[in-house]
C-alpha cells in the first residue's frame, strides 16, 4: 500500500511537533523515520496509526482519506516502543486478540484463530512461548511478540516505534538483521522510527530524516550518508568535522589560511565546511590548513589524531583518522586536505 | 502493610539505631498507646456483646429491630456502593485517560466530600429536602419522601462514600498509561471491548480495594445518616443507628450484638485490604520491570 | 507524546464518561454544598454574627477546635513513636500492630464511640482504676479528647510511614560517617525530611477531629457550654427545627476544614519542590 502525507501540521502548545510534512511511501517499502527527539517522527507514525490528529493536513491510504477512520479502522500494525503487551494476557493471548475483538460476522472461528497464532508465532521463531505472560519474557522476546501481534490482523502498514529503542546492544544488532529479514519475507509496507542514525541505515530501504518538525532529507542510506542535503543532516548522521570557513573569491578560507579545495558553488559569505573524520587528510605541503599533533592513538590499521588548528580566533581540535602509512607524533606540524567534503552557508 | 524492606545489616549497625534503652522505651510507648486507645476497646465490644453468654448474644442480633436495621444497612451499602462503582469507574476513565485543563480541580472536587463533617454531611440533605429546605415544599406537595426515608439515607450515604472507588483507581490508571488501550483500539477492539478485556483486568484489584473502603464506610457511617434518617424504629434505622438507640436505652448486650457485627466488618476489611494491598503491591513491580 | 489542545482523542468515551461525572458530581457533591451556601445567604450578616458569636455557638465551637489541636498534638507525638517503632525496630507482633492502626479508620464511629464510653466510665476497665486516682473521664471534656486521640491515630502514622521506609539510609550513614551523633542525625537529617508528612499527618487529624460525631458524642456527657462539641450543637439545632443556626455552624466549620485542606495541599507541593535529588 502506498501511503501519502500531504502539508501535515501538528503543534502541542506552542510546540510544533510537525510543520508542514509531505511524505509519499511506496508500496513494499521499509522507511526510516530518522530524527532526534522532538524532531516530530513520533509524532508522525501515530498520525499514521491514528493515534493523533493533525491540526491540518492530510494522509491518504492508497489515495483513501485515511483520516476518515479511527485507528481501529485503518488495519493498521502499530508496534509501540514500550510494546504495550497485555499484562494479564498469555502470549498466546496477546496474539489472538485482534483476531477475537472483529465484529462476530467476519470472527474466524476458534480452530482458524489457534491455527493463525501458531502461524504467528511461528514466524517470530517463539512459538515455544504462547502459555507465558508477558512479564516473564526478556526484552527481544517482547518485542517480537509485540510484532506478532500487530500481524495477525493482516495489516496493510506496519508501524515500528523504535522497535530497538529499549534492548541492549547485543540483542539489538541481532533483532535489526532479524527485522529486515522478516520484512523481506511478509514484504509489507512498513516504516520504522528511529534516533540511532546507525539503526536507520543499516535496516531502511530508505531514510527520512527529520529535525524540528520538517523533513530535512529524504534518501537511501547511501544518498543522506555521502550526500546530505543540510548541514543537519550532515551533523547528525556520521560524525563530521565541522569548520566556519568564509568563501570569497572563489576560494574556501579558515581564518587567514586559503584551504586548497574548490568550493563547488558555495555561495560566498560565512559559511560551514563539513568533512567526515576519514575523509580529512595529512596532504602535501601547501595545502593550506596547518595544525599542531597533539595526541596520537592507533585501533589496527588506522590512526587517529587530535589536532589543533590555529585558525581563526584561538584554537580548533579536531579529530582525525589516517592511514598509519605516515607515522603522526605528538608535536608535528601537518597540513591538512579534505578529499571530501559538503560546505552549507551559516 | 507489607514488611518494610530492610536490610537487617543495616538495621543492626550503629549508624541506623538507637541505644537499646531508647528503642525499649519507645517500642513500650507504642505498644502501650496502641493497646489502651485502640485494642481494649476492640476487645471489650466483643466481651460486653458476650457478655450475658452466647443465647443473649444471637438474641439481640435475631429481634425484629436488629434484623430491620441489617436488611437496612444492606440495602444502603448496595445501592451507594453499586452506583459509586459505576460512576467511580467512569470518573477515573474520564480523568485517568484522557488530558484537559482543569484535571486538578476536578480531583479535588472530587474529594470534597472526604473533608466534609458527616452531621454536615447529613445537613446537606435537610436543607435541600427538609420542609424548610430548597425542594421541601415542592417535594411535600407531590408527596415524594425523601428525608427520614431510604432515599435520603442512601443519598448522605453516597455523598460520604463518594471519593473511595475514583480516588483508588485515578493514581493507578494514570500510572498504567494509555498505551496497552491504544494498541487494543488499534487492532480493531471497539471502546467497551477496550475496557472490558484491556482496562478492567489491569485495574481489578484497585477497583476491589475501592470499593471494600467504599462498603466499610457505608454500611458504618453514623453522623450524616443519623442527621437524615428520623429514627423511625424498625425503619430508617441502621445498624450503627440502632446501637445508638439501644445504648441510650441501657440495652448493652443488644447493642454491642450489633457493634461486634460492625466490628466483624471492619476487622475483615483490614484484613481484606492487606491481601489487596499486596497483590497491588505485585502488579506495581510487574510494571517497574 | 500525546496530550494538548485540539487532539482528537484516540480512545473513546471522553464526552460521554466526562458528561456523566460532571452530572454524578453535581447532583450528590456540588448542588448540596450550593444549598449550604445558598441557605446562608438568606441570612443577614447581623444575624450570622449573632448565631456564630452566642455563648452557648462559641463555647462548643472553642471546645471542638481547642480539644481537636489538642488531641492532633498528641497524635503528632505518639504518632512519630509508633512510626519510628514500627519501621525501625523488630518486635513480636509488630505487624499485627501495624495493622491495628488502620482500625480508627476501619471501625464504625458509633462502635467506637459505646466502647470507649464503656471503657472509661466509672466501672469500665480502665475508667474504674482511673476513678481511684480521682481522674474521670468518660461524661468529661477529657472524654472527647480521648475519643478524638482515637479517630486521629491513622493519620500521622500513614503519612509519615512510608516517607520514613523510603528515607535513603545513605543519608543517615553519612550523617555518621561526618561525625554525627545519633541525635544529630535523627534531629537534623532525618526530621527535616519527614515534616512534609508530618504536617500534613497533623492537619489531617485535626480536620478529622474538629469534624467528628459518632465516636465522640457517646463519651462526650454533651453539657451545653461544658461538653458539648459543634457537630451535637447542629444536630440539636436542627432537631429545634433552627435550621438558621445549624447552618451558620456548618459553614463556620465548613470553611475551616476548607482551610485545612488547603493548607494540606500547600504541604503537599512545599514538599514536592524539595524533594531529595536522586
Amino acid at each position: 500500500m502506498t501511503i501519502e502525507l500531504k502539508n501535515l501540521v501538528k503543534t502541542f502548545g506552542s510546540f510544533a511537533a510537525l510543520d508542514g510534512v509531505d511524505l509519499k511511501i511506496e508500496d513494499g517499502e521499509l522507511l526510516a523515520l530518522l530524527g532526534p527527539s522532538g524532531s516530530g517522527k513520533t509524532t508522525l507514525l501515530r498520525i499514521i496509526a491514528g493515534l493523533d490528529w493533525p491540526d491540518s493536513g492530510g494522509v491518504w491510504f492508497d489515495g483513501e482519506n485515511a483520516l476518515a477512520r479511527g485507528a481501529g479502522e485503518r488495519h493498521v500494525g502499530f508496534v509501540f516502543q514500550h510494546y504495550a503487551l497485555f499484562r494479564h494476557m498469555t502470549v498466546f493471548e496477546n496474539v489472538a486478540f485482534g483476531l477475537r475483538v472483529q465484529p462476530r460476522a467476519i470472527r474466524k472461528d476458534e480452530a482458524a484463530i489457534r491455527a493463525r497464532v501458531k502461524e504467528l508465532l511461528d514466524l517470530v521463531q517463539l512459538d515455544w512461548l504462547a502459555n507465558r505472560y508477558p512479564s516473564q519474557l526478556s526484552g527481544g522476546q517482547r518485542q517480537r511478540i509485540a510484532l506478532a501481534r500487530a500481524l495477525a490482523i493482516a495489516p496493510r502498514i506496519l508501524l515500528l516505534d523504535e522497535p530497538f529503542g529499549a534492548l541492549d546492544a547485543k540483542v539489538r544488532k541481532e533483532l535489526r538483521r532479524w527485522l529486515r529479514t522478516l520484512h523481506e519475507e511478509i514484504n509489507v509496507t512498513s516504516v520504522f522510527v528511529t534516533h540511532d542514525q546507525e539503526e536507520a541505515l543499516e535496516v531502511a530501504n530508505r531514510v527520512v530524516v527529520m529535525d524540528k518538525g520538517k523533513i530535512e532529507q529524504i534518501g537511501t542510506p547511501n544518498e543522506v550518508y555521502d550526500r546530505p542535503a543540510t548541514a543537519f543532516v550532515h551533523s547528525f548522521i556520521g560524525e563530521s568535522i565541522v569548520l566556519p570557513v568564509n568563501v570569497s573569491d572563489g576560494r574556501v578560507w579558515v581564518g587567514d589560511q586559503a584551504l586548497n579545495i574548490k568550493p563547488n558553488g558555495a555561495t560566498p559569505g560565512p559559511s560551514q565546511l563539513f568533512v567526515r573524520r576519514h575523509d580529512m587528510q595529512v596532504g602535501p605541503a601547501g595545502s593550506g590548513l596547518r595544525g599542531s599533533v597533539r595526541y596520537v592513538r592507533t585501533f589496527g590499521a588506522i590512526q587517529r589524531a587530535d589536532i589543533a588548528l590555529a585558525a581563526g580566533d584561538g584554537e580548533t581540535l579536531i579529530e582525525i583518522d589516517t592511514p598509519r602509512d605516515r607515522e603522526l607524533k605528538q608535536g608535528d606540524v601537518v597540513e591538512l586536505q579534505p578529499t571530501r567534503f559538503r560546505i552549507f552557508s551559516a | 502493610m507489607t514488611d518494610a524492606p530492610m536490610p537487617l545489616r543495616l538495621a543492626t549497625t550503629d549508624a541506623r539505631t538507637e541505644p537499646w534503652l531508647v528503642r525499649w522505651i519507645i517500642t513500650g510507648l507504642a505498644i502501650a498507646f496502641l493497646t489502651v486507645f485502640v485494642v481494649l476497646p476492640l476487645i471489650l465490644v466483643f466481651a460486653e456483646a458476650f457478655s450475658r453468654g452466647a443465647a443473649a448474644y444471637v438474641a439481640a442480633l435475631l429481634d425484629p429491630e436488629g434484623m430491620a436495621a441489617i436488611k437496612l444497612t444492606l440495602l444502603v451499602a448496595a445501592i451507594s456502593v453499586g452506583l459509586n462503582l459505576i460512576f467511580g469507574v467512569i470518573t477515573a476513565w474520564a480523568i485517568a485517560k484522557f488530558d484537559f485543563a482543569g484535571k486538578s480541580f476536578l480531583i479535588s472536587l472530587i474529594d470534597l466530600p472526604f473533608s466534609v463533617s458527616p452531621v454536615i454531611s447529613g445537613l446537606l440533605f435537610v436543607l435541600l429536602f427538609g420542609m424548610q429546605g430548597l425542594f421541601g415544599p415542592w417535594l411535600q406537595a407531590h408527596n415524594v419522601q425523601i428525608l427520614f426515608a431510604v432515599p435520603g439515607i442512601a443519598l448522605a450515604t453516597i455523598f460520604v462514600t463518594f471519593p473511595f472507588v475514583a480516588r483508588s483507581l485515578i493514581p493507578l490508571m494514570q500510572e498504567q498509561g494509555t498505551q496497552e488501550e491504544e494498541a487494543a483500539i488499534s487492532l480493531g477492539a471497539s471502546g467497551l471491548q477496550t475496557f472490558f478485556r484491556v482496562t478492567l483486568p489491569n485495574i481489578k484489584w484497585g477497583l476491589l480495594y475501592g470499593v471494600l473502603l467504599c462498603n466499610a464506610r457505608a454500611m458504618g457511617e453514623f453522623g450524616a445518616v443519623s442527621v437524615v434518617s428520623g429514627h423511625i424504629r424498625g425503619e430508617t434505622n441502621t445498624m450503627p443507628l440502632l446501637v445508638e438507640i439501644l445504648y441510650n436505652e441501657y440495652q448493652f448486650v443488644a447493642s454491642f450484638a450489633i457493634a461486634s457485627l460492625l466490628a466483624m466488618l471492619a476487622l475483615v476489611t483490614l484484613v481484606v485490604k492487606t491481601v489487596l494491598e499486596r497483590q497491588l503491591d505485585e502488579g506495581q513491580q510487574l510494571r517497574d520491570d | 507524546m500525546s496530550g494538548g489542545p485540539g487532539r482528537r482523542n484516540t480512545l473513546p468515551g471522553f464526552g460521554l464518561t466526562m458528561g456523566l461525572t460532571l452530572t454524578w458530581l453535581s447532583i450528590i457533591v456540588l448542588i448540596p454544598l450550593a444549598g449550604l451556601f445558598i441557605k446562608t445567604f438568606e441570612l443577614s450578616w447581623e444575624q450570622f454574627i449573632g448565631i456564630v458569636t452566642s455563648r452557648r455557638t462559641l463555647n462548643a465551637l472553642k471546645l471542638s477546635f481547642g480539644l481537636a489541636l489538642a488531641a492532633a498534638i498528641v497524635n503528632l507525638i505518639m504518632g512519630m513513636v509508633i512510626v519510628w517503632a514500627l519501621v525501625r525496630y523488630r518486635f513480636p507482633g509488630r505487624r499485627i500492630f501495624d495493622a491495628i492502626v488502620d482500625i480508627p479508620f476501619a471501625l464504625p464511629t458509633a462502635v467506637a464511640g459505646i466502647a470507649l464510653t464503656s471503657l472509661f466510665a466509672q466501672k469500665g476497665w480502665l475508667g474504674a482504676p482511673l476513678a481511684e486516682l480521682g481522674i474521670k473521664v468518660a461524661f468529661t471534656p477529657l472524654g472527647i479528647f480521648v475519643a478524638m486521640i482515637f479517630i486521629g491515630i491513622p493519620f500521622v502514622v500513614r503519612t509519615v510511614q512510608p516517607v520514613l521506609i523510603d528515607l535513603d539510609a545513605e543519608i543517615e550513614e553519612a550523617a555518621a560517617s561526618l561525625g554525627a551523633n545519633r541525635w544529630h542525625t535523627i534531629s537534623r537529617v532525618i526530621l527535616p525530611s519527614l515534616i512534609p508528612a508530618i504536617l500534613t499527618g497533623f492537619a489531617l487529624a485535626f480536620a478529622r477531629a474538629i469534624g467528628e460525631y459518632g465516636s465522640v458524642i457517646f463519651i462526650a456527657g454533651n453539657l451545653p457550654n461544658v461538653s458539648e462539641i459543634a457537630p451535637l450543637l447542629i444536630v440539636i439545632r436542627l432537631s429545634e427545627f433552627r435550621y438558621a443556626d445549624a447552618t451558620a455552624i456548618a459553614v463556620v466549620m465548613l470553611v475551616a476544614s476548607f482551610l485545612i485542606i488547603f493548607a494540606v495541599n500547600r504541604i503537599q507541593s512545599w514538599a514536592q519542590t524539595r524533594l531529595p535529588v536522586h
